[in-house]
């Protein structure tokens, strides 16, 4: 527990120490408003590392989550143009809905026909994208083809944090309570940790990782449509590459890609120390190109230190080495 | 008709089954067929309540596929499970353990990243409101469980921050936290120390008070009839026969479980050795092993004997380059050997055959003559390019020396028996032209047949003067083919024996580290 | 002590086994896919524009035939794009500084080796998974080429640098496609016919097993990171030539089709199986793909649901079909 407990706090510590790094030169980056618009901006990150989290820790991976993402915003989209009368929370319910559904076909895929996770959402992945393509013509949805409605939800203002804050932190209570306090949560981290005990615990490893794509489908689903509307815009190419920003967010978060460790708190430390990078470039005055061989050098870093700390010890057989240990 | 039904019913049971209660749980003619396997062959095993029944048999007899069908893992192609007389399903682990039927697996199949009461509830934890999970319910329940086992676990602890006794006794809760009607334990005192052990034995005693039928696997014989109230013997899959305890021997099991006469003739072979060819001084490692030193005639076959766990095959894979040690020297034919890569090792002349066959021995998936000239490619290729012809043929030349069973060179290993395949492993490194062979459980999980031969062919390898280290936990194996035993316990050399000292009771007490003599065990 | 009867070499001739494999079935695909195309397009038949639709997968093959070799030891690459983008970078700085085309060629084969070894030394060295090493470098390899290049691009490369990408070395047969079927002989025999070969197939099924038989694993596996950089470098130079400018998204995406035409060619993404002319089968097969919607006017995206549907269906049809064989 305690080494766990410790790669979360050296994590946040850095970017403590990333805040006050930058505070010392550029003071407003640290005010309240700018920390909860940071917050704010890397809401969608949050809610994908999440879902990406529990995936990892089943031993997969999910690639698919920002096509995904970028269908399910081009069909709410879409729907908005042809219906501007359907209501917002008509428009999330879909948007789940969606994403749901494209999780289960990559869980399916795993699951009863045992394809291994990487080949499995690497096609879903072009698939998907190429579904935004046949669909929408490879035309772009633009801000003044959407409905008031549905760009206002994200930003609507709640207790002074717009909505889509507000989601991620629902989310973020909702997942702390699903992973430690559920049977699901737990049996994550079984399938992960050992599958082959698992069996013999009666926990069924496919249907969790089905499970477990499904949960990851649904919020990239419902970040879809946040991620449109807030934008105010759809074309095929919407986050493109934002998978890889999720699985670095659970690696930087001491999510083990081996499945099986990984916490809540850590995926989430993880999003916000590349939300705080990605918004702090600008404001130091370098260039945002930086910013994805800095995330590629964090990702590097991360796992190479994960590594060591949770380096599995020999069998120790002799007594005083084992005193001394 | 009605006659015929009747004469049936009077010939088949007879007085002693009669007089017994209905079995708890029952496997009636189960068969298990895998693709080309019949595991298990029209097997009957009965469960009492408030006994302990012991399933005794060889490896391979059968006795992991029972444990898997009784728990839901495997399902059965044939026959039938009787939980109280009826009928029933498991169609998952799940199914079983609902059903009270809990198993402590030989293999540890827990979880190294969960702390103690998550392993020990997971899956069936207690729940508080809205059906979520009550930790502070939880680690009271768990620590609970554990003091009543006599165990001050915390159940916060990590599991992999703990020994594998501590884990033990994990897995022992665990299974006490389903309410079991039926407890399987196979073999579990493989990996526990003397004290542990018959802490164990306390433990199966108030499981026994407790009214739960349990199934004990075991290889120990004297454990066996220790604990004991019943038995069942399995051999190649089939039921060979079952009773009483105190109605049988030591010798009519063993009898029953190998199927010929007790005395397993070893090859005879005369003492005379040549030169010393590898000799170890002081070698060390960090946690593992420490000032272990001996040296090896060409000709000699030196046994070493210990408990599960005493270093062993630490010292093997050390000697074999896998693991670096932290000190000590090899030399090889009186020339010091830097030896730091199994690759290295192969060139000094040092092969090592390895207790975890499927793991580390063979290559399941490729062809059994790539098997044999894979650490060999060097002499089978010309410039780097492969020669076919040769591979062929060097391997046909060894695993006809072997005498090995296959249908073709270019059969896919996995396909053959354990014994076979263990054949194969022997085959790849005596193509080396190795001057050491290290032998780690040669005739682990391989059949009596295959065992034998294993046991001639290294006589066979001695006299031609290759060096032999045979590692094994096998008494009777170990007496029988060694000129020299060393024993080792906890990571050191416990004693060196040879000649009127390597006696079953000199070996015990040394792995052990007993000073008095065995008597008062015994009884 | 010789058993009556010798045991046989093989029970199945290597034709037989061949006739029955994997590259049988794709081989009917690609000509399959060859006649349709021919009467689908009018145009399809013509020796310049085959010539031309080589150039959709000469590239590709070229890093997939190091990829086929790295998966089967049970490793990926998911770098090699990026790989590109860096070395393709490098070259353009290069030319800026006034190298010339000798020097260009060295500079990028350099940095492909470059980016190879720092890719295998995390792999083996730290002993890192190395799917998540690769996600990084292949951000970072790729960023590099960002906060080198921002929004611009190189351009100006020396004339002769063009016979990489431009060049024919007879009639319609391009450098490109003679390097292509250069490196698929040597990929092929390094693969099938040599020691390496046989220590790569040995890895990828059993990488201890392989260890305790005295193969030198990491060595082995280094080797092959750096194999792949070297392709990834050979492939910038090509493309960079092609196309004659250079810019930080050069070759995005690659990864995964090169992923998936090795996958395609039956490389098990386990490890442990797979050839080269299963490989060299499925670039054809994805190249005429491409290259007949093409034909038709099908724009690009359109075809990564076909390749993406290829990728799925080629490894979930076998399985479909046992499952429906021996019941699920």
């Amino acid at each position: 527990m305690s080494i766990l407990k410790a790669r979360e706090t050296i994590l946040a510590g850095a970017i403590l120490a990333l805040l006050l790094l930058i505070a010392t030169r550029f003071p407003a980056f640290v005010s309240p408003g700018n920390l909860a618009a940071v917050f704010n901006d890397t809401s969608p990150l949050i809610l994908l590392a999440l879902g990406q989290m529990v995936v990892i820790l089943t031993k997969c991976i999910d690639l698919s989550v920002a096509a995904n993402l970028a269908l399910t915003g081009m069909c709410t989209a879409m729907l908005n143009i042809a219906f501007p009368g359907l209501p917002v929370a008509a428009l999330l319910l879909i948007a789940v809905a969606l994403g749901t559904v494209m999780g289960m076909i990559n869980g399916l895929l795993v699951w009863k026909l045992d394809i291994p996770s990487i080949v499995v959402t690497l096609g879903t992945m072009t698939i998907f994208r190429g579904i935004i393509f046949l669909i929408s013509e490879g035309k772009w949805v633009n801000s003044h083809e959407m409905s008031d409605a549905f760009k206002a939800f994200p930003r609507a203002e709640l207790l002074g944090l717009p909505m889509l804050s507000w989601i991620a932190i629902v989310t973020v209570a909702a997942f702390f309570v699903l992973m430690t306090r559920t049977a699901l949560g737990r049996a994550v981290y079984a399938v992960g940790g050992n599958p082959n005990a698992a069996v013999y615990t009666g926990i069924d490893v496919g249907r969790t990782r089905f499970a477990a794509y499904t949960i990851s489908g649904a919020l990239a689903g419902l970040t879809g449509y946040l991620w449109v509307s807030r934008y105010a815009v759809a074309y095929v190419d919407i986050a493109g590459g934002f998978e890889l920003d999720t699985v670095a967010a659970a690696v930087i978060g001491g999510v083990s890609i081996a499945g099986g460790i990984g916490s809540v708190a850590g995926a989430v430390l993880g999003a916000l120390f590349l939300g705080v990078i990605k918004n702090a470039l600008p404001v130091v005055g370098i260039s945002p190109f930086w910013q994805l061989a800095i995330s590629g050098a964090a990702i590097i870093l991360a796992v190479a230190f994960n590594a060591k700390a949770g380096k599995t010890k020999g069998r120790i057989i002799l007594r005083k080495a084992e005193t001394a240990a | 008709m009605l006659m015929q039904t009747d004469t049936r019913a009077d010939t088949r049971p007879d007085p002693a089954v009669m007089a017994r209660p209905t079995p708890v749980l029952a496997l009636d003619g189960i068969t298990k067929t895998f693709p080309g396997v019949r595991a298990l062959s029209n097997v009957t095993l009965k469960l009492y309540a408030g006994e302990v029944t012991a399933l005794v048999g060889e490896n391979g007899a059968g006795k992991s596929t029972v444990v898997k069908t009784l728990t839901g893992i495997y399902q059965p192609s044939a026959g039938r499970i009787l939980l109280d007389g009826k009928e029933i399903r498991f169609a998952s682990a799940q199914a079983a353990a609902d059903a009270g039927i809990t198993a402590i697996h030989q293999e540890t199949v827990l979880f190294d990243e969960l702390s103690v009461a998550e392993n020990i509830f997971l899956g069936h934890a207690p729940r508080g409101r809205f059906g979520l999970i009550d930790w502070a319910q939880t680690h009271a329940r768990a620590r609970e469980i554990l003091q009543g086992i006599g165990s001050d676990l915390a159940p916060t602890a990590r599991l992999r921050d703990l020994g594998i006794a501590s884990k033990h006794m994990v897995a022992i809760a665990r299974a006490l936290s389903i309410d079991a009607r039926v407890v399987i334990m196979d073999e579990p005192t493989a990996a526990l120390s003397h004290k542990e052990i018959h802490e164990l034995y306390e433990l199966v005693d108030t499981l026994k008070a407790q009214g739960k039928a349990i199934l004990f696997i075991s290889h120990k014989f004297d454990e066996i009839f220790r604990i004991a109230d019943n038995y069942t013997v399995f051999r190649d899959g089939q039921f060979i026969g079952d009773g009483r305890i105190e109605d049988t021997d030591n010798d009519a099991l063993v009898q029953m479980m190998v199927g010929r006469e007790v005395a397993h003739v070893f090859p005879k072979r005369s003492p005379s050795h040549g030169d010393d060819v590898l000799s170890v001084t002081d070698y060390s490692h960090p946690t593992e092993f420490e000032d272990i030193s001996f040296s090896l005639k060409q000709g000699e076959i030196l046994g070493f004997y210990g408990l599960v766990g005493a270093g062993r095959s630490e010292v093997m894979q050390s000697l074999f380059g896998i693991t670096r040690p932290s000190g000590g020297a090899i030399r090889i034919d009186g020339a010091a050997q830097q030896i730091r890569s199994p690759a290295e090792a192969i060139a000094a002349g040092i092969v090592y055959v390895p207790e975890d066959r499927g793991h580390q021995g063979a290559i399941t998936a490729l062809p059994i003559f790539q098997n044999v000239t894979l650490p060999s490619l060097g002499r089978t290729s010309r410039r780097g390019f492969l020669r076919l012809a040769e591979e062929f043929a060097l391997a046909r030349q060894y695993c006809e020396r072997l005498e090995l069973r296959a249908a073709s060179l270019d059969t896919e290993l996995g396909t053959l028996s354990g014994g076979n395949q263990q054949k194969v492993v022997i085959a790849k490194w005596l193509a080396t032209q190795p001057r050491v062979i290290i032998l780690d459980e040669p005739t682990k999980g391989i059949d009596i047949g295959s065992k034998a031969a294993v046991h001639d062919f290294m006589a066979e390898l001695a006299a031609q003067g290759l060096a032999v280290i045979m590692v094994s936990s096998e008494i009777p194996e170990v007496l029988g083919m060694s000129d020299r035993i060393i024993v080792m316990r906890e990571g050191r050399m416990a004693a060196e024996l040879s000649g009127d000292e390597m006696t079953p009771e000199t070996l015990v007490r040394h792995a052990a580290g007993i000073t008095q003599a065995l008597t008062e065990t015994r009884t | 002590m010789s058993l009556s009867h010798p045991i046989p070499d093989r029970l199945q001739s290597p034709l037989a086994r061949r006739l029955k494999s994997w590259e049988s079935l794709l081989l009917l695909v690609a000509v399959a896919i060859f006649v349709a195309n021919c009467f689908a397009s009018p145009y399809f038949l013509d020796a310049w524009n085959l010539s031309d639709a080589t150039f959709n997968f000469t590239e590709k093959a070229m890093i997939a035939f190091a990829m086929a070799l790295l998966v089967i030891a049970g490793d990926i690459d998911l770098s090699v794009a990026s790989i590109i983008a860096l070395c393709s970078t490098a070259m353009g700085a290069a030319v800026q500084a006034g190298v010339g085309t000798p020097g260009l060629v060295a500079i990028g084969l350099g940095t492909g080796l470059a980016a190879g070894a720092f890719n295998g030394a995390l792999v083996t060295r730290l002993a890192l998974p190395s799917i998540v090493v690769t996600i990084g470098t292949m951000s970072l390899y790729r960023g590099i080429a960002y906060i080198v290049l921002g929004d611009q691009a190189y351009r100006g490369y020396p004339d002769s640098f063009a016979f990489f990408g431009q060049g024919y070395v007879f009639w319609v047969v391009s450098f490109e496609f003679v390097m292509f079927a250069l490196l698929a002989v040597v990929f092929g025999v390094l693969l099938h016919k040599t020691n390496f070969g046989r220590s790569v197939f040995a890895i990828g099924n059993n990488a201890t097993g392989a260890l305790f038989s005295g193969i030198r694993v990491q060595r082995v596996r280094f080797i092959l990171f750096l194999l792949t950089g070297l392709m990834s470098g050979i492939a910038a130079i090509c493309l960079t030539s092609r196309l004659g400018s250079t810019r930080p998204s050069i070759a995005m995406g690659w990864e995964l089709e090169i992923v998936t035409m090795v996958v395609l060619g039956g490389v098990s993404i386990l490890g442990g199986a797979g050839s080269i002319p299963g490989v060299v089968i499925a670039a054809f097969v994805m190249g005429l793909v491409t290259f007949g919607l093409g034909l038709l006017n099908v724009p690009g995206i359109v075809m990564s649901i076909v390749i993406g549907a290829l990728l799925i269906g080629v490894i979930a049809l076998p399985r479909l079909w046992s499952m429906l064989r021996w019941g699920a």
